[in-house]
């Protein structure tokens, strides 16, 4: 806005054009835009290439059609699946598992890390442990999680572990992050421990709480995902160990797409929340 | 410039600091005896590490001494109260939260009345020059004025004393002299009993009433003078004043050389 201001002073200076821009500065925007556009071109074009090759090759016996399916295949089962609802109920199961073990995951993290804050004795006890537990590949625990918790709650609980011990750990270092010049401002003014959480850290870790969530979504996704696997009888997880068992390749790939199509959803909605809370929250940028 | 009043505002009595850390032991401040009367000013210079900021924590009753005492208005400090204003190197203002409520926070804080600190803090940021930013967020304002708003913010709860930890350093070099001059005025028509701690030697007899030159660690007092301008008439300089008056430059030579900073290294 401000480069806009400083350029229409320029020209004003000059006397230039009747549009109220010079000559030099509509060529720049010109090629602004023409690069933009080029960008897009691009993407548009990559994804209609792999298209294009994933259709021909198979047809043309270049490889096994059984082994990759074919986009018309795969849009097709997507229309079958659409049109008699079935697509949309394995959706919406994966969905709905994935966002209660997104809040989940982000509730029992931040109450931990607020555990961790409030004691830094707590902590010092706790800190190998967290580390360890969050080293350990989550997806080892599939089978556990299944014989201990039943097929229904084991995904939930999959979705949990996998995003709660980095949001413990993201969040943790963002309340230690705090300025320290601010809780000493607030115990100035006579603070509780309650009120220096309250008023200084929860709301000065609001970026970092947005960058969790960017973070967990995706992993709730992979926790729900592999946790179908092992036990669901339906969502998209589901639908894809099902589809390779009878050997549906188009089956499958639907299943990948929708699940594509919902990370990225989900992502877009995270980031709209990020930029108005960011704005709200005095973050310049 | 010291008037004799018989309860001084502040009473530090034979205090003494160790730091305990799993390496070592330090002794960060040694027999410090110092008074401070009402409505005085007074300035703490040192070289860095000397114990100077360490000493205004003691006095905002943030940290217990070792040993000896520390008096506010005759009262002992054991805590922070409201009665102390406090004032950082960085602004500390909330990002989030508007000017105004920055400037409320002691008042939330300290759950007085929200109407009244609500008045006062208009009433403060309209005198300072930062009346049509009440509703803005800090990062919409330059250093100098968000160290204006972090003065009313520590005004707003009227307290009597003022402890000022390099509150200037972190701007450049022309806020600062402006930023000091207009604080010098404000304080002084307030009547406040201020203590600041400056690493600058020009900032502190500028403003200051009197400067306390700290040794290097264990933090003792060294020396201490009187300012006084006779040029300028026995009247009390603004510090823009202060700077061009002959004593200045005497002033500014004798403590430079007491405070040894040759030999740093």
């Amino acid at each position: 806005m401000s480069s806009e201001a400083i350029a229409d002073t320029k020209i004003a200076a000059k006397g230039a054009a009747p549009s109220g821009r010079s000559a030099a500065y509509e060529a720049y925007l010109r090629a602004l835009r023409w690069r933009s556009w080029s960008i897009s071109l691009w993407q548009i074009g990559l994804i209609a290439a792999f298209l294009v090759i994933w259709e021909v090759a198979p047809r043309a016996g270049w490889i096994n059609p059984m082994l990759t399916s074919y986009p018309s295949a795969v849009a097709r089962t997507f229309m079958a699946g659409a049109s008699d609802g079935s697509l949309l109920m394995h959706t919406w199961v994966t969905l709905f598992e994935t966002i209660v073990g997104f809040a989940g995951g982000m509730v029992l993290g931040l109450l931990c890390a607020i555990a961790l804050w409030w004691s830094d004795y707590l902590y010092r006890v706790l800190d190998p442990f967290i580390v360890v537990l969050n080293a350990i590949p989550k997806i080892a625990l599939v089978p556990i999680f299944y014989i201990w918790l039943g097929d229904a709650a084991s995904i939930y609980a999959m979705a949990i572990a996998v995003s709660v011990f980095v949001t413990v750990l993201m969040l943790f270092t963002g309340f230690k992050a705090i300025d320290p010049d601010k809780i000493k401002l607030a115990r100035l003014f006579g603070a509780s421990k309650r009120q220096i959480l309250d008023k200084i850290v929860l709301p000065g870790s609001v970026p970092t709480i947005i960058s969790a969530l960017k973070v967990n979504v995706g992993l709730a996704l992979v926790g729900v995902v592999v946790g179908e696997f092992q036990a669901a009888k339906a969502g998209l997880g589901y639908l894809i160990t099902y589809g390779s068992q009878i050997f549906q390749m188009n089956l499958v790939m639907t299943a990948i797409v929708v699940l594509a199509a919902i990370s990225t959803a989900l992502f877009v909605v995270i980031q709209a929340i990020e930029s108005t809370v960011l704005r709200r929250h005095g973050v310049s940028r | 410039m010291l008037r004799n009043t018989p309860i001084p505002a502040v009473e530090i009595r034979d205090v003494t600091l160790n730091y305990f850390t799993p390496e070592r032991e330090t002794l960060a401040l040694s027999n410090i005896s110092l008074d401070v009367a009402k409505g005085e000013f007074i300035a703490l210079v040192g070289s860095s590490g000397c114990g100077k900021s360490t000493l205004l924590t003691l006095v905002s009753g943030l940290m217990p001494a070792s040993r000896g005492s520390i008096k506010v208005d005759g009262l002992e400090v054991t805590a922070p109260s409201p009665q102390v204003g406090f004032m950082f190197q960085k602004d500390t203002l909330l990002d989030w939260r508007s000017i105004v409520d920055n400037v409320m926070l002691g008042a939330e804080l300290l759950g007085l009345d929200r109407r009244r600190a609500r008045q006062r803090a208009e009433t403060l940021l309209t005198r300072y020059g930062l009346g049509e930013f009440m509703h803005s967020l800090p990062h919409q304002l330059s250093g100098g004025m968000r160290q204006r708003a972090a003065l009313a913010r520590t005004l707003c709860c009227e307290p009597d004393l003022l402890l000022l930890d390099e509150p200037f350093s972190a701007l450049d070099y022309q806020t600062r002299l402006a930023l000091s001059n207009e604080i010098a005025a404000i304080l002084q028509a307030e009547g406040k009993t201020v203590i600041l701690v400056t690493h600058d030697i020009g900032e502190a007899i500028s403003m200051a009433d009197r400067v306390i030159v700290m040794s290097r660690r264990p933090g003792r007092i060294k020396s201490e003078h009187h300012i006084s301008f006779p040029s300028f008439g026995g009247k009390r300089p603004t510090p823009f004043e202060a700077r061009k008056c002959p004593e200045f430059a005497q002033y500014f030579q004798t403590i430079w050389d007491e405070l040894d900073l040759h030999e740093v290294h």
